[in-house]
């Protein structure tokens, strides 16, 4: 038996290749006790609990994952709906929310395992009690009126006294028919939880700018957190800012919230926050900048002030922008710490980055191309120089042989240098090194045969002048 | 003092220009060569000066083929005159063909240097 009123069987670990789970392991049980009670004639001697907490094991497990646990869970409820020893009624409710503002009446169901319709049943509200204030109930004994045509039980008014909050409902069945008491398992008591919601009545925000030593205040503004306004106050290190208001609940009582924050968010997207701290219906929360300076990294400016007041029973929550301050902080010192880096969006940082645009090197200033061109000429201009010159010194080209076999290695060796001549300048405009040497061999080998020769025959014939 | 160093400035000019009439033709043809070449470097040096010197490599390679197909000139022209007591024995041929051979090493080093 578990505390929470289900009731189950589980397998000793016998043979560890068919071990089955409590889900089977009961299953298989109810499938045998209810067909073992469908054929003999008298009744088992089994107490409505046992049944009631079979019943609420199987309803409570969800829907189980695989097709052969949900088989069994769904087989067992169809056995429990219809045995012979005892049908277990099972109490619940469509709403467990009652909104006070909207007047909500308390609304409970009572069916069998798989649905269907109950005989007729006294229902009543045997406790209703505040869960922190266990011992304190509210309600005692109160009936519920049922509506047939929604077949539900109702509570019309809750009294005036309920406030907002989380409350404990005992609830307990009773079958009219005092025959059929013993076919139907109903259990003894059901405990729910229920949480009465409302309208929380916030008042008196206000927010104001402290003169820290003397505490003496110098703006103060007037909140209004209901609205959409926002407020602009402004302070420097040595002042404090305070904020405060009143919440009560609707009927006047003092409510404590689950979350009072205050949070304060820099430009730069720094935040911090802060509790608000409450003592009976009054909230406040002083910030002394003195002491925050270095909390805040020293980052003066914008800080946008956000409020979250928020409780699962209050209907209006708040989460707001209520204004920003402009704080006015020192210089941070050398060994101030820096703020925590904010997360950068993940788009802007793995998304593309902005194009480089290669810088070619600015050529070189060239002169202008006919300045150019005429140096070129002038440059050619010595050549001719030279050639008039060669013609006033009168050179004589008497020597040139004129035989044949000699005239034609003198032509050849004319034209061998004005062929390497020639490579060197197609060298200049488009060959490469290696092909240029490649070459100049083969013509210098030619050229020096050439040469050789016609040297020689040249010196033989002044030798022969000489010594003649 | 003057006057006469301006006399005898104009007579030893005098006197050189007669000597080298004497010369004989061939040594005349190289020097025309080299003045030539001479000249040539100075117009590119000329250039130069006026455009800035951003081909570096270039600028260097025109003047240094100038100047060295004049050296070569001057080196041949040392070795292929009668009155020179040490080139006795060298046939000028010979000398004319070191002279081209040379030229032409000289010119592929340029060529490629021009870039």
């Amino acid at each position: 038996m578990v505390n929470d009123g289900t009731f189950y069987f589980d397998e000793k670990l016998v043979n560890m290749r068919e071990q089955q789970g409590p889900l089977a392991t009961t299953s298989s049980v109810v499938r045998g006790l209810t067909a073992f009670s469908s054929v003999i004639t008298e009744s088992l001697n089994l107490t409505g609990d046992k049944i009631l907490g079979i019943a609420k094991f199987f309803l409570g497990i969800g829907i189980p994952g695989d097709t052969k646990n949900f088989f069994d869970q769904v087989d067992s409820l169809a056995c429990l709906e219809n045995n012979r020893v005892s049908i277990p009624l099972i109490l619940s409710l469509p709403s467990t929310v009652i909104s006070l503002t909207k007047k909500d009446s308390l609304k409970v169901k009572v069916n069998t395992v798989l649905g269907s319709h109950a005989p007729p049943l006294t229902v009543t509200l045997v406790r209703a009690f505040s869960s922190s204030a266990r011992d304190n109930s509210i309600i005692e004994n109160q009936e519920l009126k049922f509506d047939p045509q929604d077949a539900v039980y109702f509570l019309d008014d809750l009294p005036a006294s309920f406030d907002v909050g989380e409350y404990i409902f005992v609830f307990k069945m009773l079958v009219q028919d005092s025959e059929q008491q013993t076919v139907y398992a109903t259990g003894t008591l059901t405990q729910v939880p229920i949480y009465v919601t409302g309208l929380i009545k916030i008042e008196n925000a206000k927010i104001a700018v402290l003169d820290s030593d003397l505490g003496s205040v110098e703006t103060q503004k007037k909140l209004d957190l209901a609205g959409e306004s926002t407020v602009s106050v402004s302070a420097n290190h040595l002042q404090k800012l305070r904020l405060s208001f009143q919440m009560s609940t609707p009927l006047g009582n003092a409510f404590k919230p689950h979350q009072a924050f205050l949070r304060l968010r820099h430009e730069t997207k720094v935040e911090h926050t802060f509790v608000v701290g409450s003592s009976g219906k009054k909230f406040e929360i002083t910030l002394d900048f003195l002491g925050l300076v270095e909390k805040f990294f020293y980052l003066s400016g914008r800080y946008d002030i956000q409020l979250t007041v928020g409780d699962a029973v209050m209907e209006n929550s708040l989460l707001r922008d209520i204004g920003y301050v402009e704080l006015d902080l020192p210089e941070p010192p050398e060994n101030a710490s820096r703020p925590p880096p904010q997360p950068v969006d993940p788009y802007t940082r793995y998304g593309p980055k902005a194009e480089i645009t290669h810088i070619f090197r600015a050529p070189e200033k060239r002169p202008p191309q006919e300045l150019s061109l005429a140096f070129l000429v002038l440059t050619i201009l010595p050549l001719f120089g030279f050639i008039i010159g060669l013609l006033r010194l009168g050179v004589n080209l008497k020597n040139f042989p004129t035989s044949a076999v000699p005239a034609t290695f003198a032509v050849i060796f004319h034209l061998g240098i004005a062929a390497v001549l020639l490579l060197y300048v197609l060298f200049w405009l488009k060959l490469d090194l290696f092909t240029t040497l490649k070459t100049l061999c083969f013509l210098g080998v030619f050229l020096m045969v050439v040469g050789h020769r016609t040297l020689s025959h040249l010196a033989s014939a002044s030798a022969k002048l000489k010594s003649a | 003092m003057a006057r006469s160093t301006g006399k005898d400035a104009q007579a030893l000019f005098h006197s050189l220009r007669s000597a080298y009439a004497a010369t004989p033709t061939t040594l005349k043809i190289i020097d025309l060569y080299v003045g030539f070449a001479v000249f040539t470097a100075l117009i590119q040096v000329v250039y130069m000066a006026i455009v800035g010197s951003f081909p570096f490599n270039s600028f260097l390679s025109g003047v240094l083929s100038c100047v060295g197909t004049a050296v070569l000139a001057v080196c041949l022209r040392i070795q292929v005159n009668k009155d020179n007591k040490e080139f006795k024995d060298l046939p000028p041929e010979r000398a004319f063909a070191d002279f081209v051979l040379c030229n032409l090493v000289l010119h592929l080093v340029i060529m490629n240097f021009l870039g």
